[in-house]
């Protein structure tokens, strides 16, 4: 009992970093680009580091360690504790795969910027491009999870000997 | 009471362990890329007689890739968004300009109580590790395997992004040009920014840079970065000279050599807008790259907490059943 009600807790916990690491990496990963400066919206007060390119590559990459640590221990942690309760949905699996791509795509970027790594030129603009429309295609999937209530996990029916739906 | 990990258990944990374990090797693999192929020049102030050959020597052989405006230019939004109009002004020498990416500064200073005139031709540093290519983010700026980053024309949306994490300032923005106009050109780009390539074609097709071939004074040396730096250290032991360029931002591949300490140039030299300094430059890529490492090992982290959390909740699960059963 004391522990499932620690269960519940820890995974309202979960979401709610999720949320915030999200939103952290959508808005660090916008301000690679230069737009937060011509549109004024650095001019907001506390918004001015969103034109500071170096803050935001910073802040980005930080965000971006903390969520690949989140998201391989949420995965681990589902295999390990949770596949027999639960099960991934259709719409789980989608958003998997779009995080999948963003995670690849983001560290192939990483190791490029490192010194002394070298990709095709064609093959940069195309992991770049990937990089911020699955972001897009991510936030705006989310999005529609959120209104229509969809989840990523739902909980298996455990059918046992004794249930009437197991006899019929 | 005897608390027991049941084997199916453990062997779960070992094998979610065991798959992180080579994710270490990759971020170490990381580290060993080879920088050391890459060209560099070495300039040897002490001989710049600031005649302005290699100034027209550039000019003359990257005159077509020079921009070519089409005007009017699109009504920009908001109003803020600077217009950079140079190609009215394409005689500038004196500084960079998108028509000019090579100029000569001039310095006066004092050596062994003399006053002397020192000439030092001003470019783009080629980083070893250019936050202008890696920053980037369309990957119009790019950087080829001989250590040349240049900017690609054609792919290039004028935010002058390279420029301001550009140590030196050096791209240069000439609106009126490009990709963007052929999206939204007043809602976003600005042009297309330049800079020098080092004449990577000319490299490519086994020449010498223009303003290296026509040197009179043969002020520049190009060659393997390592060889480079081995010839710009014999030269300022020889001429009590001191370096600037080899630890700069990490490393770049141009390094000069001058008779005069940097901190006094750079003091005679005029700086500002199209003039960069010879200020001391810290590695502006460390921090994120050290983070980048970091990064590599992270999943390390989320494996290692999900069997703790596993082992912890098994733990509980045995206390409760035992506590039970008494």
């Amino acid at each position: 009992m004391k522990q499932n009600k620690f269960h519940i807790g820890q995974k309202s916990l979960v979401k709610y970093i999720y949320r915030i690491i999200i939103f952290m990496l959508a808005l660090s990963g916008f301000a690679q680009m230069p737009v937060f400066k011509r549109y004024y919206i650095a001019d907001i007060p506390g918004l001015g580091w969103l034109a500071k390119f170096y803050i935001t590559h910073y802040i980005h990459y930080l965000f971006g360690l903390i969520f690949l640590a989140f998201t391989v221990y949420i995965i681990t942690d589902f295999f390990l504790t949770s596949r027999k309760k639960y099960k991934i949905t259709a719409s789980g699996y989608i958003r998997a795969a779009i995080i999948a791509g963003i995670i690849t795509s983001g560290t192939i970027l990483v190791v490029k910027n490192f010194p002394g790594y070298h990709y095709s030129p064609a093959f940069i603009v195309a992991m770049d491009l990937i990089h911020l429309g699955l972001g897009c295609v991510f936030l705006a999937t989310g999005l529609t999870c959120m209104i229509l209530k969809l989840r990523i996990i739902s909980r298996l029916i455990v059918v046992n000997s004794c249930s009437p739906l197991a006899r019929s | 009471m005897k608390k027991k990990i049941s084997r199916r258990l453990f062997l779960k944990a070992g094998a979610a362990t065991a798959c992180t374990l080579a994710v270490p090797n990759i971020a170490s693999a990381v580290s060993k890329a080879d920088i050391h192929n890459q060209l560099a020049t070495l300039i040897d102030i002490s001989k710049c007689i600031g005649c302005g050959a290699c100034v027209e020597a550039c000019s003359e052989v990257n005159s077509s890739k020079y921009p070519a405006p089409r005007k009017p230019f699109p009504k920009m939004y908001p109003k803020r968004v600077p217009v950079m109009d140079w190609s009215d002004k394409q005689d500038v020498t004196d500084r960079l300009t998108p028509y000019n990416w090579l100029f000569i500064q001039s310095a006066t200073v004092e050596k062994n109580g003399e006053e002397i005139e020192l000439t030092i031709p001003r470019r783009c540093m080629h980083c070893v590790n250019p936050p202008c290519v890696k920053l980037c983010p369309w990957g119009a700026a790019r950087q080829l395997e001989n250590g040349i980053s240049r900017i690609d024309p054609d792919i290039c949306l004028g935010g002058s992004k390279c420029k301001s994490v550009c140590p030196w300032k050096i791209p240069e923005r000439q609106t009126g040009v490009g990709l963007y106009l052929d999206f939204l050109p007043s809602l976003g780009g600005n042009g297309v920014m330049y800079k020098c390539d080092r004449c990577y074609d000319r490299i490519a097709d086994g020449k010498l840079p223009a303003c290296i071939e026509v040197c009179p004074e043969n002020v520049q040396t190009i060659g393997p970065r390592d060889e480079i730096i081995k010839q710009a250290h014999t030269l300022a032991k020889e001429t009590n000279g001191y370096i600037y360029g080899e630890k700069e931002n990490g490393g770049t591949n141009t390094i000069y050599v001058s008779p005069v300490p940097f901190e006094e140039l750079n003091k005679a030299i005029e700086k500002g807008k199209g003039k960069p300094h010879l200020n001391p430059v810290k590695n502006v890529m460390a921090n994120a790259n050290n983070l980048g490492t970091a990064m590599l090992i992270a999943p390390v982290a989320g494996v290692v907490a999900a069997v703790g959390k596993m082992y912890s909740m098994a733990k509980t699960e045995k206390e409760d059943a035992s506590d039970e059963t008494e």
